[in-house]
């Protein structure tokens, strides 16, 4: 799956972001899978409202973390490249 | 003794009752009476202790779960509960207006079986007549409802050269997964392994097809596949390790390290009408008989592989050598590996006809 800036990434029916309290941290839950999420993987996926597109999710974090906005772009569209191709994103 | 790590995984057999009667079917030859059966409100609580326990994922299954009149209901507190909930279903005694009621309540994902991709080899496999025109119409119920959905086709010698249709089948329905099990020879199936086991050359394309599809559907369709265990080299990692990620209640309460683990006479199994989740998990005889590695013999012991397989399954060792803590005889190693190529080859070349589950 190629990504563009312009992409704009969705959490589909069936996938959720869930606070695992008992081992006291975020998972990405979907259909057989529960994906521990680190604190990276977290933030991009909070940002992800089916609106805001890869480049503008990028911006943000970029801004918000102060770090490049073009190491975070990287970041971001490798990570959801890889959900979007297990079928765990959807792209509007 | 270490404490063991929580599990990830429940699945709660609501029922054994199921209008179908496949010849492999996973429950127990001795199965529940409705009269034994867990009410909602046990269920509930046995939820609430799930999810303090550190499960997430929660699978409704059984039997039928929708041959439960209070699905929904039990439904509602597996949500209240936080869980993620996947309903394993055959589509069978679903309707519309329960469907609705599903998706209002809160379920995350569906998991429809699929035994054949036409009626004539469904409705035989399934032994109910009907089944396949009324399981595609539910098919069509879920997505309109927008219920995310993965196919379960369930794969031997009859139906194997049907799987290049049923992943266009999932595609057709707009399923995001499809699941791709070759029969596993427990329970009901240990019988019927004339009738069912495919041939070498079966398992080998069906291994093919997987691979070219999951490369050509990237991004369409989810691949996960179960290959033909009798023709592997190394066993399956049953459980993912018994007792580390994942527990099975049945539908009188009797919590198990895996469906089949009734199987071990031996065994013994806490029921949680008596004993909380949370201390069967950690302290119960049944769980602690096969966790970890201590309890391995060779060649298991001083494999390289007991932690990617965990000596494979309890129930085949049981059923096959007589010893549940011998090394699966599907493993290379095992000295019992010749018997499992001559009862492959045999058995594929049987005519035996298929025995149904009883209802």
């Amino acid at each position: 799956m190629s990504l563009e800036p312009s992409s704009v990434p969705v959490l589909p029916r069936g996938v959720r972001l869930h606070f695992d309290k008992v081992r006291d941290g975020w998972v990405l839950l979907a259909p057989e899978h529960a994906i521990r999420l680190d604190a990276i993987g977290h933030a991009i996926l909070s940002e992800i409202d089916g609106i805001n597109s890869l480049g503008g999710i990028a911006h943000d974090l970029a801004a918000r973390y102060d770090a490049p906005v073009d190491k975070v772009g990287a970041d971001c569209e490798a990570f959801v490249a890889k959900l979007v191709d297990r079928r765990i994103l959807d792209l509007v | 003794m270490t404490v063991p790590a929580p599990p990830i995984a429940m699945l709660a057999e609501l029922t054994h009752r199921c209008p179908l009667s496949c010849p492999y079917c996973s429950n127990p030859l001795d199965l529940a009476r409705k009269e034994a059966e867990l009410p909602a409100a046990i269920w509930g609580d046995v939820f609430r202790q799930a999810a303090d326990l550190g499960v997430l994922q929660l699978h409704l299954s059984g039997g039928e779960p929708a041959s439960r009149r209070d699905l929904s209901e039990i439904l509602g507190h597996a949500v209240a509960a936080g869980l993620y909930t996947n309903l394993i279903t055959s589509g069978i005694g679903l309707t519309e207006a329960r469907i609705a009621a599903l998706a209002d309540d809160g379920l995350d994902h569906v998991q429809l079986s699929l035994q054949g991709t036409d009626a004539e080899m469904a409705d035989a496999i399934g032994g109910y007549a009907g089944g396949f025109a009324r399981k595609m119409a539910v098919a069509g119920m879920l997505a309109a409802a927008g219920l995310p959905l993965t196919l379960n086709f369930v794969m031997h010698r009859r139906n194997m050269h049907q799987l290049p249709a049923a992943i266009e089948m999932a595609i057709a329905l707009g399923a995001r997964r499809i699941e791709v099990a070759t029969v596993q020879f427990h329970g009901w199936a240990l019988p019927n392994r004339g009738a069912l086991m495919p041939t070498l050359e079966q398992a080998r394309e069906a291994g093919r097809i997987v691979k070219e599809a999951r490369a050509r559907l990237r991004g369409v369709l989810v691949i996960d596949y179960v290959p033909a265990d009798y023709h592997a080299s190394y066993p399956k990692a049953c459980m993912n390790g018994w007792g580390s990620t994942g527990l099975n209640v049945t539908p009188e309460g009797l919590v198990l390290p895996c469906h089949g683990a009734q199987e071990i006479k031996t065994l013994r199994f806490d029921n949680v009408r008596d004993r909380p989740l949370a201390e069967i998990w950690r302290d119960g005889a049944a769980f602690n008989a096969y966790r970890g590695t201590d309890w391995m013999q060779e060649p298991c012991r001083s494999c390289e592989r007991k932690t990617i397989d965990f000596g494979g399954c309890r129930c085949q060792a049981m059923a096959l050598t007589g010893d549940p803590a011998a090394t699966d005889p599907v493993c290379s190693k095992s000295p019992h590996r010749a018997r499992i190529d001559e009862m492959a080859e045999g058995f594929s070349q049987s005519e035996a006809e298929l025995v149904h589950r009883e209802a």
